[in-house]
């Protein structure tokens, strides 16, 4: 069929153009047959309609298929709070210790030049490709019993593994790279001369930043704590490994949602994912509109 | 670049992100590779070559191989809708392909399995057809699938956007049909990011533990998964096991990221600077 079509095209194409070219809109020619179209968008929406759109709406229909008391009786178990404070408390840990690393890192990478930055943007990049899973299990290498440090940390009654530390740095390895990454290449986009100015006229170089530079990334800041927050608490595969999962004391919202699961309390675990799924959404909803300022500040200031 | 010396804060700044880098990634990753230094040559081998430890290797690259394929084919197939063509909530559905990057891992394995257990939405009607997803490879494979789906999508988006226009307009023109135009002339110059797409959906597939164990099943040998099996050694205290697959793991991504870093290079190469 598609061989008769092309050829019908074929045998068209020198009279179309003799023809009806001069009046055609020239999107024609970059276009496919109608039934194409429609066959692809079909086929696009159709495939992320069944694998996006309804495992989301699966999360709320079975949040609330007991009701909406039986929903929120669920948020409010102790368990349950337990484990939104705990969530709370450690992306709040390393959400900001990644935003002042990854300012500090964009400020380096991206006004300066030198050697070996492309290999540590990579470095940088790096916790994104390992497994959840190798998170977890090299700080259980470290500091679990039989870890290197971890006779040492025992004996000094230090509790890393299975206990707040533990997670909060599991969750920094693979929260890392969302600030820097967000900064470098707005800031690279930016240059380097409104600071040079400001230098020149006598600030000094923290009265730079805070003056010229962060007014001018504040949007991209905002963009890649959004991100980091989001994954930071919706983390599952790396705390997992290192929290034990000690109920009402190491359990985020992620390993409640888990925990409730394999104890058939869908009502409680999917109301426990109902409030990850929205954080994904709000997180998502405000991605698109801070984008639009990034794409403002990313514009040269001087025209 | 002596210009750019100018500024202050370079050394302050760059031996800061160093020693933080160090701490919170470098080092943890070094005490993987020591750790597997302390097993014998042999030991190793005996341990990766062991019948489950292979199994689960081969299930979660095989599928996730499997699955990057279909992501491949149906990304290529939303970019060319969400660029090219005008239909109502086109945009909506430009934001939906971001889900899957932002939903926790924990809910997307919840939400899936109850979609295709037995009793589910789509579990049930495919169950009447003889299909059993949820508890099977092929529950791993659909979670995978769903992973991925993101990865193809924004890495061609951009590039398919900022591809010329007069390109295609002069194939038609010099008489190619709508077909000969996309398959010679578009899909060649979008091939680097399509493969980085690839291999992106590939290494997030491979490595993926939440949104898999819960639909997987987990039966040892058929649809146990490599990270599911690194945390079942860990809890029966078998560091040594579980080391060692976590560092063929590591391995295989750091190759990744290499054959990434190359397509991005060649991308650069092909393509000319906007």
């Amino acid at each position: 069929m598609t061989m008769e079509l092309q050829q019908s095209l074929e045998y068209a194409a020198p009279e179309a153009r003799s023809h009806v070219r001069p009046f055609a809109a020239p999107d024609d020619v970059r276009s496919e047959p109608k039934f194409v179209r429609i066959g692809i968008i079909a086929l696009a929406t159709a495939f992320l309609s069944v694998f996006v759109v309804l495992p989301l709406v699966v999360v709320f229909a079975q949040a609330l298929s007991k009701g909406v008391s039986a929903y929120f009786a669920a948020l409010s178990d102790p368990e349950a709070l337990s484990a939104i404070r705990l969530t709370l408390l450690v992306a709040a840990i390393s959400v900001s210790l990644n935003l002042v690393f990854g300012v500090i890192a964009a400020w380096a990478i991206a006004k300066f030049e030198f050697s070996g930055k492309t290999a540590l943007v990579t470095l940088i990049d790096l916790p994104f490709s390992v497994s959840p899973v190798i998170s977890g299990l090299v700080f259980v290498l470290l500091f679990g019993a039989q870890g290197y440090w971890g006779p040492w940390l025992q004996s000094h009654n230090i509790h890393v593994l299975f206990a707040l530390p533990g997670i909060a740095l599991a969750t920094s390895f693979v929260t890392f790279p969302f600030v820097a990454r967000a900064l470098i290449p707005l800031m690279q986009e930016q240059g380097t001369q409104e600071e040079e100015a400001a230098i020149s006229l006598g600030a000094s170089g923290l009265q730079t930043f805070f003056r010229v530079t962060l007014p001018n990334i504040k949007w991209g800041v905002l963009y890649g704590v959004l991100l980091c927050n989001a994954r930071a608490m919706g983390e599952f595969g790396a705390v997992s490994v290192v929290s034990g999962h000690v109920r009402g004391e190491t359990n985020t919202m992620p390993l409640l949602v888990e925990i409730l699961y394999n104890e058939y309390q869908f009502v409680s675990s999917f109301a426990i994912a109902s409030l990850l799924a929205m954080l994904a959404l709000i997180t998502l909803i405000a991605k698109t509109m801070l984008e639009r300022h990034i794409d403002e500040e990313e514009l040269p200031h001087d025209d | 670049m002596k210009r750019r010396r100018t500024l202050p804060g370079f050394g302050l700044s760059l031996g800061l992100t160093l020693t933080w880098l160090s701490i919170i990634v470098l080092i943890p990753l070094a005490a993987l590779f020591l750790k597997t230094f302390e097993l014998s040559p042999d030991q190793f081998w005996n341990i990766l070559t062991s019948r489950r430890t292979l199994n689960a290797l081969k299930i979660s690259f095989g599928l996730a191989f499997a699955a990057a394929l279909v992501n491949l084919v149906m990304g290529t197939v939303i970019v060319w809708a969400l660029v090219r063509y005008r239909f109502p909530g086109r945009r909506l559905f430009d934001a939906i392909v971001d889900i899957p990057f932002a939903l926790p891992t924990a809910v997307a394995g919840v939400a899936l399995t109850s979609l295709f257990a037995e009793k589910g939405w789509l579990g049930a009607p495919l169950a009447a057809v003889g299909i059993k997803v949820a508890f099977t490879p092929v529950g791993i494979f659909v979670a995978m699938v769903f992973i991925g789906i993101p990865f193809v999508v924004r890495t061609v988006q951009p590039v398919l956007i900022d591809l010329d226009p007069e390109i295609e307009e002069a194939a038609a023109s010099l008489g190619a049909n709508r077909w000969h135009t996309v398959s010679k002339v578009i899909l060649p110059s979008l091939i680097p990011a399509l493969l980085t797409g690839l291999a992106l959906a590939f290494a997030r597939a491979v490595g993926e533990y939440g949104s898999v164990i819960f639909i997987a099943g987990n039966l040892p040998n058929v649809s146990e998964i490599a990270p599911l099996l690194i945390v079942i050694r860990l809890s029966e205290f078998r560091y040594a096991d579980a080391t060692a697959i976590a560092v063929v793991m590591l391995v295989a991504s750091f190759l990744i990221i290499f054959v990434v870093n190359r397509l991005q290079r060649w991308a650069q190469t092909r393509v000319p600077a906007h």
